[in-house]
């Protein structure tokens, strides 16, 4: 029987049949360390949570031509696209402009693919419906209430082709979209159907880019494709990443804020059922001192026991945390948190800091009980 | 050969004194017994003895070390090697097995050696209860859980304050043999009592009065007094 295996089973035996005794320090280390482990799980996944929403705002980098010719190849447009990290990436959108006639009306028109605008501008509100065959379109407000088309009719569109080929053809207008910008003048139709009406195909003049990915790594994201892709210039759409990295930090330090009184109020509450458990002790203190202990063996045996009590009330804080933080991802933005590899050991390690923390003011006081106090009987 | 010795021991806490130039020496192997009334100084004295308090004045020589040069860790050091302890109130530490408790006073002395003490408590006649927490014993079976964890050290002087004070006779009896069995093999043992029929069994009796050694008298004639 070695000291170290008698240390330990002294520290255990302490908290295991004192149970009752530990039970409210256990439940403070443990309800602080539920609160801490949740918050910092939240404070870490908030990005992700938050990106998503942010998402809802539209694309936050677009892609234009680098030289002067307005255009920029589809090759291009996909060698940028291959330095986006795809399980990030939530959509990408070509605009390639022309300028036609609707109802002999002269409209700018814009080539698109309607699947990836759903993504990069879901805030786009369509009357009708969008467009799902090549030869529907779909109309600015600002177009309809001039034009008076509304979805379901037919319009005919007519122009010149780049090859100055004059065309007229009628086309189904499925819906009318809505935005309060500029979009509401424009006439939208499917990037494959205006390249076979236009010719010249695989040239776009702009790219909308929707990527969940905070301030910084968009700009080192930019700054990759910049030094990449030759022809198309990447530009972040400065309004929505700086107002979204605005957002996200004044969150995260409220978070933060919140883990850290919860930290401040664990540890007194620690501290003050520590400081009563030491005052019930003061005699076996007195006693262990009488048998011969030093004080610097009763306060390691009282530090043991809150690393030891901080370590378990740590561990359940952990688990009960994990579901705090589910419960309040799901109610807060609908969606569930993932598990957080480094917020369980430095949950952990905060609740036995507090704990041995905690534990320091008493027992410097035990260190001071007098041995003579057993003699005494007090 | 003299185990302990003290020369002019005073001990004032403020305006009181409760020591007042004691001279005293005890003999290696001799059962002596300090009797008196309350506030009569024999706790003090304890204390002092016991290496858990220093005296005002005057010099405390335990086994050759003069105590009142010693440090606080010092004096720790001594009550480890040389005191065994016995408490009127037992002080056991409660969530620990008798077997653990004498464990203990090995910890904190050298190494752990769990067969030793479990030989300890059979030999107060308690081998089969070593297993038992001390809220599972009678009062008397605790003291002598507490005697045993005071003899596992071997130490130098046995220091007893009122160990049958809490005791019914039966058990009184039993642990007064176990004394005298101590005695018997060598052991020096200074026991603090209010109760004649313990300090009788004592060689030689001090009694205190107001801090002072009113008289010296023998086990024997204490008995006979009575």
């Amino acid at each position: 029987m070695n000291k170290r295996l008698v240390f330990v089973n002294m520290i255990l035996r302490s908290l295991v049949r004192r149970r009752l005794r530990m039970l409210a320090a256990f439940l403070a280390v443990a309800l602080g360390s539920t609160v801490l482990s949740g918050m910092l799980t939240l404070y870490r996944d908030i990005p992700r949570q938050l990106g998503r929403e942010f998402r809802s705002y539209g694309a936050n980098m677009v892609l234009v031509p680098s030289g002067e010719s307005g255009i920029m190849s589809m090759d291009e447009v996909e060698a940028a696209a291959e330095h986006l990290p795809p399980d990030q990436l939530v959509g990408i959108t070509p605009y390639r402009y022309e300028s036609l006639g609707i109802n002999r009306q002269p409209y700018t028109a814009a080539g698109v693919r309607f699947a990836q605008i759903a993504k990069t501008s879901p805030y786009w509100q369509v009357d009708g419906s969008w467009p799902a065959r090549g030869d529907e379109i779909m109309i600015g407000a600002d177009i309809s209430r001039i034009t008076g088309i509304t979805p379901g009719t037919q319009a005919r569109i007519s122009g010149h082709a780049r090859d100055m080929t004059p065309f007229a053809l009628d086309m189904i207008v499925s819906g009318v979209v809505r935005t309060g910008g500029t979009e509401e003048s424009v006439i939208f139709m499917e990037l494959g159907s205006l390249e076979r009406i236009m010719g010249a195909p695989g040239r776009v003049n702009l790219v909308e880019i929707s990527i969940e990915a905070g301030q910084d790594e968009l700009a080192a994201l930019a700054a990759e494709i910049g030094e990449n892709v030759e022809g198309a210039t990447p530009r972040l759409v400065k309004r929505v990443a700086s107002s979204e990295a605005t957002v996200l930090g004044k969150l995260r330090f409220l978070v933060f804020l919140v883990a850290a009184v919860v930290m401040g109020l664990t540890l007194i509450c620690v501290a003050t059922t520590m400081m009563t458990v030491v005052m019930e002790r003061r005699k076996e203190i007195g006693l262990k001192k009488a048998l011969g202990a030093e004080s610097g063996t009763v306060i390691m045996e009282f530090i043991a026991e809150g690393a030891v009590l901080g370590l378990a009330g740590g561990i359940a804080g952990v688990a009960l945390g994990y579901y705090f933080a589910q419960l309040t991802s799901r109610s807060v933005f609908g969606r569930s948190v993932e598990f957080d590899l480094v917020a369980v050991p430095a949950a952990l390690a905060a609740a036995v800091a507090v704990a041995v923390l905690a534990c320091l003011l008493p027992v410097k006081k035990a260190a001071e009980v007098e041995p003579a106090i057993v003699l005494r009987g007090e | 050969m003299n185990i302990l010795e003290l020369r002019g021991v005073s001990m004032t806490y403020g305006a009181v004194k409760a020591l007042q130039n004691i001279d005293l020496a005890v003999k290696q192997g001799e059962w002596l017994a300090i009797m008196g009334p309350s506030g009569s100084g024999k706790t003090t004295m304890m204390n002092i003895v016991g290496c858990m308090d220093k005296a005002s004045d005057g010099s405390v020589v335990l086994d050759g070390e003069e105590l009142s040069r010693l440090s606080p860790k010092g004096l720790t050091a001594i009550r480890r090697d040389k005191i065994g302890l016995i408490f009127q109130q037992f002080h056991l530490v409660p969530y620990l097995t008798a077997l653990e408790n004498v464990v203990l006073a090995q910890y904190y002395h050298s190494m752990p050696d769990e067969a030793e003490a479990l030989a300890a408590l059979g030999n107060v006649g308690l081998g089969e209860r070593a297993r038992h927490l001390p809220s599972q014993l009678s009062g008397g079976e605790q003291q002598r859980v507490c005697i045993a964890r005071a003899l596992i050290n071997c130490p130098q002087l046995i220091l007893a304050d009122e160990p049958t004070g809490n005791l019914d006779e039966a058990n009184e009896k039993l642990v007064l043999k176990i004394l005298h069995r101590l005695h018997e093999s060598g052991s020096t043992i200074i026991v603090v009592t209010h109760s004649p029929e313990v300090g009788e069994h004592a060689e030689r009796v001090i009694i205190l009065e107001h801090g002072k050694i009113a008289r010296t008298t023998t086990g024997a004639k204490l008995h006979k007094s009575a």
